[in-house]
């Protein structure tokens, strides 16, 4: 079954004086348990596809649908629920809330999704434990190191339990004993959860550890390999 | 609960922005709370001895004396004394009928303002007795007599006076009284022209058995002025008088204070407009340096609203704790000098002295004073409030993830 179907998806920057076509073309289908690596060099279009994937840019052309529906046609408020359920997303930095705790972070979507104070925390000591971050519990952001506060943020992602998770360039900023443990992360909850992840990244170790491997190249997908 | 908690440690994410902020807002109500209760402080007693010198809080005329104070424009004290006398919230009442006569000692002759009073109660609304700087207050047969007037005439206590004048209805009056006093005005006018007498010998002098030309009334509580004329106007109605209160007696007294008060309230406007650019500066801040955290907020599910609700949450929480700071600071001053008031020395004291004021500044503690710079302060920063509101609501997430 596909969580992801993108069809002939195309984004056009400044289409009325030097049109940039960011992303040309792409269709592309994600199916459940996927772990599958955007690629590319900068300037590809790695993140205006993931941007369009997860909702938060509307393609200039093409349709997006996620598990069945088709996302172009929810209004703003609609679209933005439709994010807190479905999707989880993991940026490239600062993807936590400053004033709040590592565990307040991950526990924060289930707020918003009204889930019971139980829940929450027996989700998010689970979660904590399955990353190796339970003793960062209390700690505030500033005061986790790059690769906890990554950490964090995929915790707060699969909090929600969502139909996938997005992440655009999770490790770049990663040095790699870093990079390497939060791709473990990702792969164990891959494999023991069958959550499925979509990433981008340019860094070939990271490359490595994907199942799926699909390269963009100035907007439009060059090969697409599963391993 | 997760709105509150996520306002209240966001304003402290920046102590210091929030620290200068509030202090600014407090300032801005510690100045206008201190500068209001002084002004109010001062009318109220303005207000207070202005009526005690003359006028009270409200006048009952026959309806046609406040445009001809004539004689002949008096009423029957019978008329209106029971009514008045049964009124709770009126402290004094006090009975006057006043005319002109020409007084004359010896060679000397001059216009005199002749007022009939009673003695005691007359004391009681304008301190008559006080004013008293040479023989005794009123005994029954004699008159106290202007400064002015009686170094004009050359006469001192023990001298008699003879009045000339034309009476009530016409009638020709004329009389000599012992001077038992001499009475010492502040104000000019008066100091050269004013003799008291008891209001029955007044009455007997102009042939005006029972006649009175005004009641003039002192409340307990000047806020229940406007309550007693509107009480006592349909009566008064009926009965051909006019019931009058100090603003329409004196309105030059009611100018002097409007404008006073409003110089102060563009002060204080100028000074909030002042602090009003550094709120929106704060506001612009708290808006601007987040913007990217706001972009994740909304990428990972959080509606726009609820981020509003959230800053709207913050900018009341800052509005507040510097109206607090405000308040707690000018709480205690104006309470102290509420209980002492500024008290002044040497030629300003005589100043004000001679005009018949104490020379003090009393301080208001009026609620109004408090709370209504705690709601200038809200609809200020309500207002500027606006901003950030609409910079959320306008919030491209795209553009903000790239900040
Ligand atoms: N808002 C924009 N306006 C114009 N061009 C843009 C905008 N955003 C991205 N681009 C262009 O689109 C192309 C793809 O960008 P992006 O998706 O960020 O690439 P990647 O994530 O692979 O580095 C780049 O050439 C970039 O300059
Ligand atoms: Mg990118």
């Amino acid at each position: 079954m596909n969580v992801i179907e993108a069809t002939q998806l195309v984004k056009t920057y400044n289409p009325d004086t030097i049109p940039v076509h960011a992303v040309n073309n792409v269709s592309l289908d994600i199916k459940k348990g996927e772990f599958t690596a955007i690629v590319g060099p900068s300037g590809s279009g790695k993140t205006t596809l993931l941007n369009m994937i997860g909702g938060l840019d509307t393609p200039t052309e093409g349709k997006v649908i996620v598990d069945g529906v088709e996302i172009d046609n929810l209004n703003q408020s609609e679209l933005t629920d439709f994010r807190m359920h479905n999707i989880g997303f993991v940026f490239q930095s600062y993807n936590l809330i400053p004033v709040m705790t590592a565990r307040e972070n991950i526990e924060f979507i289930m707020l918003l999704q009204k889930i019971d104070k139980n829940a929450r925390e027996s989700r998010s000591e689970e979660l904590m434990e399955k990353m190796g971050i339970s003793e960062t519990s209390k700690r505030r952001p500033s005061e986790l190191s790059g690769g906890q506060q990554q950490r964090v943020a995929v915790a707060r992602a699969l909090a929600s339990k969502p139909k996938f998770i997005l992440a655009d360039e999770p490790t770049a900023n990663l040095d790699s004993q870093s990079t390497n443990s939060l791709l473990d992360i990702m792969a164990k909850m891959n494999e023991e959860e069958n959550v499925t992840f979509v990433f981008s990244t340019h860094d070939q170790r990271v490359i490595d550890k994907a199942k799926r491997v699909i390269t963009i190249v100035d907007g439009k997908v060059e090969s697409d390999e599963t391993k | 609960m997760l709105y509150l908690k996520l306002a209240w440690r966001n304003i402290w994410r920046n102590r210091k922005r929030t620290w200068i902020t509030a202090s600014s807002i407090g300032f801005a109500v510690f100045f206008a709370v201190f500068m209001q209760s002084m002004q109010l402080g001062s009318y109220q007693r303005m207000i207070d001895n202005s009526v005690r010198f003359y006028t009270g809080h409200l006048a009952i005329h026959q309806a046609a004396y406040w445009e001809e104070k004539l004689l002949d424009n008096g009423f029957e004290q019978s008329k209106v004394e029971s009514l008045i006398l049964d009124s709770e919230t009126i402290d004094v009442a006090v009975p006057r009928l006043t005319s002109f006569a020409l007084a004359s000692y010896k060679d000397k002759t001059k216009g005199a303002l002749i007022n009939g009073v009673d003695p005691i109660l007359e004391a009681r609304l304008t301190y008559l007795d006080n004013k008293l700087t040479a023989g005794s207050y009123m005994s029954g047969n004699g008159v106290l007599v202007a400064k002015g007037l009686a170094e004009y005439l050359k006469i001192s206590v023990g001298d008699t006076l003879i009045f000339v004048s034309q009476g009530y209805h016409g009638v020709n009056a004329a009389g000599k009284y012992p001077v038992e006093g001499i009475l010492k005005f502040p104000v000019p006018e008066l100091n050269q022209s004013a003799v008291y007498l008891p209001l029955p010998l007044a009455q007997e002098f102009f042939g005006a058995e029972g006649i009175i030309t005004s009641y003039s009334l002192l409340m307990n509580e000047p806020d229940e002025i406007t309550e007693v004329q509107s009480s006592l106007a349909g009566f008064a109605k009926e009965n051909d008088l006019e019931v009058m209160n100090w603003e329409e007696m004196m309105p030059e007294l009611l100018q002097g204070i409007e404008m006073d008060y409003y110089g102060g309230l563009i002060m204080i406007y100028i000074l909030y407009a002042v602090i009003g650019f550094g709120i929106l500066g704060t506001f612009l801040m708290m808006t601007k340096e987040r913007t990217y955290e706001f972009g994740i907020l909304v990428s990972i599910g959080m509606k726009k609203l609820k981020i509003q609700f959230m800053v709207a949450l913050e900018i009341l929480m800052l509005t507040f704790f510097g109206v607090l700071l405000g308040l707690v600071a000018s709480f205690p001053l104006t309470f102290y000098f509420f209980n002492n008031p500024i008290e002044f020395t040497g030629d300003a004291a005589k100043a004000y002295e001679n005009f018949g004021y104490e020379a003090i500044i009393p301080f208001s503690l009026d609620p109004v004073i408090f709370y209504s710079q705690g709601v200038v302060i809200l609809i200020i920063s309500l207002f500027l409030g606006i901003y950030p509101m609409l910079a959320i609501q306008h919030l491209k997430i795209i553009k903000a993830l790239k900040e």
